[in-house]
């Protein structure tokens, strides 16, 4: 991954919409991370101080079910964006994120991000129109996902 | 009247005798049937077109063509996947080789994939909505220079609800970029967890020099067509499999209307741009 | 039996209302069932008829929204009733019929064999605008890319004898529709019944060769001027008695503008989704089928029946309807007849007969509602 930062980060459809001057701004807060399959990038209840672009690869949320193991609740590719519990307090991840098969992604220091955004609201606000289309697309898609749309209709279904 | 209204003879007259010639069980609760006809012929069905099956004496339900014959196989041989789930069909899904059922078609219009040659195909399965988009892979492979990237993206309830993986398998070694997504992992599943339209997001094709073909439940459609048309594919380049209560295939019974179109005869592969205004419609 | 007219030149021929019995025995011996109008169970029915004595002679009839009653006429004539609640789709397109019945063969395979052999019909008594609905469901059963047997084999051979209408009913608005009261055309014969002083007699004109043959089996006397004038003066003062209108706007354009209008709501209201109007309906042809064994399971038959949108059922799709709500069906009816029946079938599927006003037990008239809704729509707009 040699290309720069910035030009890495504007290829992702998060970057879109972004003005160029607040996209250097966050980059100057982000670093490249990559992870090995099967590596726990962040674990349930823990300390959500970063968050991630994925620029290459899968991950999957999960949760601990007693008895259960740790449940796949839904999985994240190529361009999604991961982890926005370092948005608001407790600033503790609700789910736990591991990878599947290696995975390149673009890190950012959250505590700096919530400082940019503090002291800028122009930059704040550019940030949170980017995410929240995220949050309401994983919305809609667990709401699709309540409908069980796969499943054999009900015992009364003819023909 | 002077000349005979019946003197055209189309296949959707009477049920032909068709013999089960090979069964696959691809799921707990679906098969795959190969059929052969006995007496006759049905005219050729094209990819998207569904046949009436009946099972004598219990009724009759319509399928759709879930495979073209290989090279090598009989033309007309008819390939239909069918889930269990009411008297016809769990009487369909017990029919073992040598049952005759019925057949009539073919009914309805077609996925037209030629006319996608020189473009992306990028089509998009929900659950048993994988079988009618089976023969346009096939169609696609078989003509592999004359059509840019191939995407498949299939969404099934679990692992074990997923049709044709063999078949997924292959395409996948073929160069077709195949996502598979269930919402319900099990034990082992290693590949995406989630809805299969936000597989769309992250699918490498051209937006303006694709077409997509869409099947599965309906509001599985209508997330997907928008992920596509998100992406910037003209809802005119987007088609979709619509679905509503067919009892004739052959427009003589009026039930499977949706506002201006007779789905049996103007569907049931229908444009996004033109379903999208009726699918807004409650209970049209 | 000798020909007494010279009908080679198409002109209209005088007969008179003895001669009824003739075209009887003439159309039997050529090999048709006459079937045509006859009093039954307080109604004008359609049935098979033995002889022209089974005429509703003297019989008128007085229709409402929501009513439908004989009377008696000061006359002897025989088609001077507004359309009943059947139809000639009783004939062509059955309430109950049988598709097709197949046997199982020692081997395991099936013999299908098609409708049952059907009779050659002469329909006798049909009126302008139920002449434009065996036109609609010749459309749409047979002008499409699929025929359908059971219709085509009832309707292949038929011979029309149209009587035109100089009765219309209250309910009636087929000259706003274009479709009557006089006939045009798809007749083997028409008709126009002429009761007075000169007597009880009929003008008749043949439209086919064939009705130009049974004419001129008929005593006949070629017709005046006078009686050309009388029968053309009757059918247009019909004209001008109709009971209703259908608004002169753009039907389809203003259901599929108006598919979530409250007024459908006003309608359901009233409406008990009870599908009277889709079974008086002449051009409702709506089915569904059934399939029936015998004890060995050797032997199956499809059966079909008359469906309704407004039954519950009609619209099932995986575990449920579409259209639940009265609303919705209500819409759905009024819609495809006015509106979407063009896109299907390049026509309209209404002829304005009004049998959906008279036999509607809530009196709901299709035509007050288009103009409620064209009313709603010019206030919201």
């Amino acid at each position: 991954m040699t290309a720069p930062l910035l030009t890495r980060v504007a290829r992702l459809p998060f970057a879109s919409g972004f003005e160029p001057a607040q996209l250097r701004r966050l980059c100057a807060t982000g670093r490249s991370a990559a992870y090995r399959p099967g590596e726990r990038i962040f674990t349930e209840g823990g300390a959500a101080d970063r968050f991630w672009l994925i620029e290459n690869g899968r991950v999957a949320l999960d949760l601990r079910v007693p008895g259960r193991g740790d449940q796949v609740i839904e999985t994240l590719a190529t361009g999604a964006v991961l982890g926005w519990s370092w948005l608001h307090p407790p600033y503790r991840w609700q789910f736990g994120c591991e990878t599947r098969g290696p995975v390149d992604t673009v890190m950012f220091d959250a505590a700096a991000v919530r400082e940019l955004c503090d002291a800028d609201p122009a930059f704040g606000y550019a940030m949170l129109r980017r995410f929240v289309p995220v949050i309401t697309g994983r919305l809609h898609a667990t709401r699709l996902r309540l409908l069980d749309l796969y499943a054999a209709p009900a015992a009364k279904a003819r023909p | 009247m002077s000349t005979s209204l019946a003197s055209r003879v189309t296949g959707a007259e009477l049920p032909l005798p068709y013999r089960v010639i090979a069964r696959h069980a691809d799921t707990d609760d679906t098969v795959t049937l190969e059929l052969a006809y006995e007496t006759a012929p049905l005219p050729a069905f094209a990819p998207g077109q569904f046949a009436m099956l009946t099972a004598y004496g219990i009724g009759e339900v319509p399928i759709s063509l879930s495979g073209l014959p290989a090279p090598h196989e009989t033309a007309r041989r008819l390939t239909h996947t069918l889930r269990a789930v009411g008297a016809v069909t769990r009487a369909l899904h017990a029919a073992g080789p040598g049952t005759v059922i019925g057949v009539r078609g073919p009914f309805g219009t077609t996925w037209d994939v030629p006319s996608a040659a020189g473009h992306d195909v990028v089509v998009v399965a929900g659950g048993i909505g994988l079988a009618p988009v089976r023969p346009i892979v096939q169609a696609v492979l078989a003509e592999r220079d004359r059509y840019g990237e191939v995407v498949l993206l299939v969404g099934a309830r679990t692992p074990a609800d997923l049709l044709y993986r063999d078949d997924l398998d292959r395409w996948a070694a073929a160069g077709v970029q195949v996502g598979v997504t269930v919402d319900r992992p099990a034990e082992g599943w290693n590949g995406h967890v989630g809805v299969v339209p936000a597989l769309v997001a992250s699918a490498r094709f051209r937006p303006g020099r694709s077409v997509g073909f869409v099947c599965g439940p309906e509001v599985m459609m209508r997330f997907t067509a928008r992920a596509l048309t998100d992406r910037g594919v003209p809802a005119s380049r987007v088609r979709v499999s619509l679905e509503r209560n067919m009892r004739c295939g052959a427009g003589w019974c009026g039930h499977c209307q949706l506002g201006p179109l007779l789905l049996c005869r103007d569907g049931p592969v229908v444009d996004y741009a033109r379903a999208e205004p009726l699918l807004d419609v409650r209970e049209l | 039996m000798t020909a007494t007219t010279d009908v080679s030149a198409n002109q209209p021929v005088l007969i008179d209302v003895s001669a009824l019995a003739l075209l009887f025995e003439t159309l039997r011996e050529q090999g048709y069932t006459v079937v045509g109008p006859t009093v039954r169970d307080g109604a004008v029915v359609t049935a098979v008829l033995d002889s022209a004595d089974q005429l509703p002679y003297g019989v008128g009839v007085e229709t409402e929204a929501g009513r439908y009653r004989l009377r008696d006429r000061a006359d002897r004539a025989a088609f001077a009733h507004s359309a009943g609640p059947q139809s000639w789709k009783n004939v062509l397109l059955p309430a109950r019929t049988r598709r097709w019945s197949a046997d199982r063969s020692p081997d395991g395979t099936m013999v299908v064999s098609g409708p049952d052999e059907p009779r050659r019909y002469a329909l006798l008594g049909v009126r302008a605008c139920d002449l434009a609905a065996i036109g609609v469901l010749d459309r749409v059963l047979a002008g499409g890319r699929h025929t359908d047997p059971v219709y085509a084999g009832r309707r292949d051979g038929n011979l029309i004898i149209a009587v035109e209408c100089t009765e219309p009913g209250a309910t009636c608005f087929c000259a706003s529709m274009g479709t009557g009261p006089q006939c045009g055309a798809g007749f083997d014969l028409a008709m126009t019944e002429l009761v007075d002083d000169d007597g009880h007699r009929f003008l008749v004109r043949a439209g086919t060769p064939a009705g130009a043959g049974i004419l001129a089996a008929l005593p006949g006397r070629p017709a005046g001027p006078a009686s050309v004038g009388q029968a053309r003066d009757a059918v247009a003062a019909a004209a001008a008695r109709m009971g209703r209108t259908m608004p002169a706007v753009n039907l389809p354009g203003l259901l599929a503008a108006n598919r979530q209008s409250p007024h459908w709501d006003d309608v359901a209201s009233r409406c008990l989704t009870c599908g009277n109007c889709t079974m008086v309906c002449p051009t409702c042809f709506c089915t569904s089928t059934e399939d029936v064994t015998d004890l060995t399971g050797d032997h199956a038959e499809r059966w079909q029946r008359w469906a309704s949108c407004f039954d519950l059922d009609f619209s099932y799709l995986h575990g449920g309807s579409v259209r639940t709500s009265g609303q919705a069906r209500y819409r759905q009816w009024i819609s495809h007849k006015l509106g979407t029946w063009h896109d299907q079938f390049g026509m309209s599927g209404c002829v304005g007969c009004g049998r959906c006003i008279a036999w509607c037990p809530a009196g709901i008239d299709l035509t007050q509602e288009v103009d409620a809704l064209a009313a709603a729509a010019a206030v919201t707009s």
